[in-house]
């Protein structure tokens, strides 16, 4: 690829929005351009300038006061299940943290990482919080596949869950980036534990491919891909529970 | 049963809202350029949100729906009709300028680190690329969630990016001392 191909690919480069490998050619490339090299660290610095600039404006502390008087005064009930509550306010620090991230330029590829952990975060807290988390509701694995098709545009194994402690819930579509994927809910001794399956597309770049297991949420979460489907297991249980359901899919159809 | 379901949902949209209070309002504020305004703009779109939270779409992005709001309630304001009918938007074919030579703006702003150069420069800067620019550097949401945002297709996120650039660039070196 001559200069100029590299050049129309400069503010992408210096925004971290490149595929890795053409992120890695182009440092490559950079190396022995002095010319490109000059263009991106301009951009940075450029970026890193409005980065700084544009953090301005605060709200007032009379019209902070206000809007959290508005919220306030909503009605509200106390009867909202108590583990939801929890799971919300989890959620709420969990997204508080992953926020709190999105610090430097450098750190950028970690905080993608974390913004689709958080969305998957806010995929499972909403759907628990909601008066009706499954669409499909059914323990059988035989119903709640067939129910997908033509829904979502991939197909997917669910796994026996015979002899252990996990039992279906059901399932329901969802979305991630646009992207429509299936989400299914386990239990395992009163904890609700999401797994959900998307086309890798909707993830690519920002995840790895191999399994990783974390638990920086609050939420115990493990994801993989494996035949071009991104899968996330995520919920409150312990980690070890998690990647427990986790195998159980590894092991499935393949 | 409907009415303990509106209040879950009322919770947990404070919850998730309340968070992003003060980068919406700064948001705000680069749009409207006014105090006031920009606090009518931020209890506009706190209210619609509130309102329109049982239509969200749960696995599409939060905070880029919560701009997506505050947005599109600017650009029906009057300040935003305003702002909007003064500049038309080319067509956004326009490619990213080339090679930097010598002292630029950049490096002469890192030098003195001058916010304020930067902040009357964006000041400057037509609305369309004003919130592009500060979407993406400031928020530093991805390319995907700016075109959620915005409801534009990636590609011209792409181009409108380098074209705002190319225009603070401009901006810029108007305000700097030449040399």
């Amino acid at each position: 690829m001559g200069c100029e191909d590299w050049k129309l690919k400069l503010d992408a480069y210096v925004d971290g929005e490149l595929q890795p490998e053409e992120m890695r050619a182009f440092d490559a490339h950079v190396r022995g351009c002095p010319s490109c090299a000059a263009d991106a660290l301009a951009r940075l610095q450029m970026k890193r300038a409005v980065q700084a600039a544009g953090k301005r404006f605060a709200p007032g502390a009379e019209f902070r006061k206000r809007m959290q008087e508005r919220m306030a005064a909503k009605p509200r009930r106390s009867s909202v299940g108590f583990a939801w509550m929890w799971i919300t306010a989890t959620a709420v620090v969990a997204i508080v943290a992953v926020a709190g991230l999105t610090a430097s330029y450098e750190g950028r590829e970690r905080v993608r990482a974390q913004q689709v952990y958080s969305e998957v975060a806010d995929l499972h807290v909403a759907t628990l919080a909601s008066a009706s988390p499954v669409d499909v509701v059914s323990s059988d694995r035989h119903t709640v596949k067939p129910w997908f098709q033509g829904k979502i545009p991939f197909a997917f194994d669910l796994p026996e869950l015979q002899n252990t402690e996990f039992s279906l819930l059901g399932g329901r579509m969802t979305y991630l980036d646009q992207t429509a994927g299936a989400h299914l809910i386990y239990e395992l001794r009163k904890h609700r534990i999401s797994v959900f399956i998307f086309p890798e597309g909707s993830v690519r770049g920002r995840l790895n491919a191999n399994s990783s297991v974390t638990k920086e949420l609050s939420f115990s979460m493990e994801t993989w891909s494996r035949g071009g489907l991104r899968y996330f297991v995520i919920g409150d249980a312990g980690t070890a529970d998690i990647d427990k359901l986790a195998r159980l899919f590894k092991s499935t159809g393949s | 049963m409907c009415v303990s379901r509106l209040d879950a949902q009322s919770d947990s949209f404070e919850e998730l809202a309340m968070p992003l209070f003060d980068q919406l309002y700064n948001f705000a504020r680069w749009l409207t350029q006014n105090r006031e305004e920009a606090e009518d703009l931020v209890q506009e779109t706190y209210a619609k949100a509130l309102k329109g939270f049982s239509s969200f779409q749960l696995g599409t992005n939060f905070r880029a729906w919560m701009y997506r709001i505050l947005r599109n309630t600017f650009l029906t304001s009057r300040t935003g009709l305003r702002a909007t009918m003064t500049v038309s938007l080319d067509s956004e074919e326009d490619g990213p300028d080339l090679a930097v030579e010598g002292a630029t703006p950049e490096t002469i702003l890192i030098e003195r680190s001058n916010h304020a150069l930067v902040q009357g420069a964006i000041d400057e800067l037509p609305v369309h690329f004003r919130e592009i620019l500060l979407l993406c550097d400031v928020e530093e949401m991805s390319y995907q969630e700016i075109a959620g945002t915005l409801s534009i297709p990636i590609g011209t996120v792409m181009s409108r990016l380098s074209r705002a650039r190319k225009a603070l660039r401009g901006c810029l070196q108007k305000q700097l001392p030449t040399g």
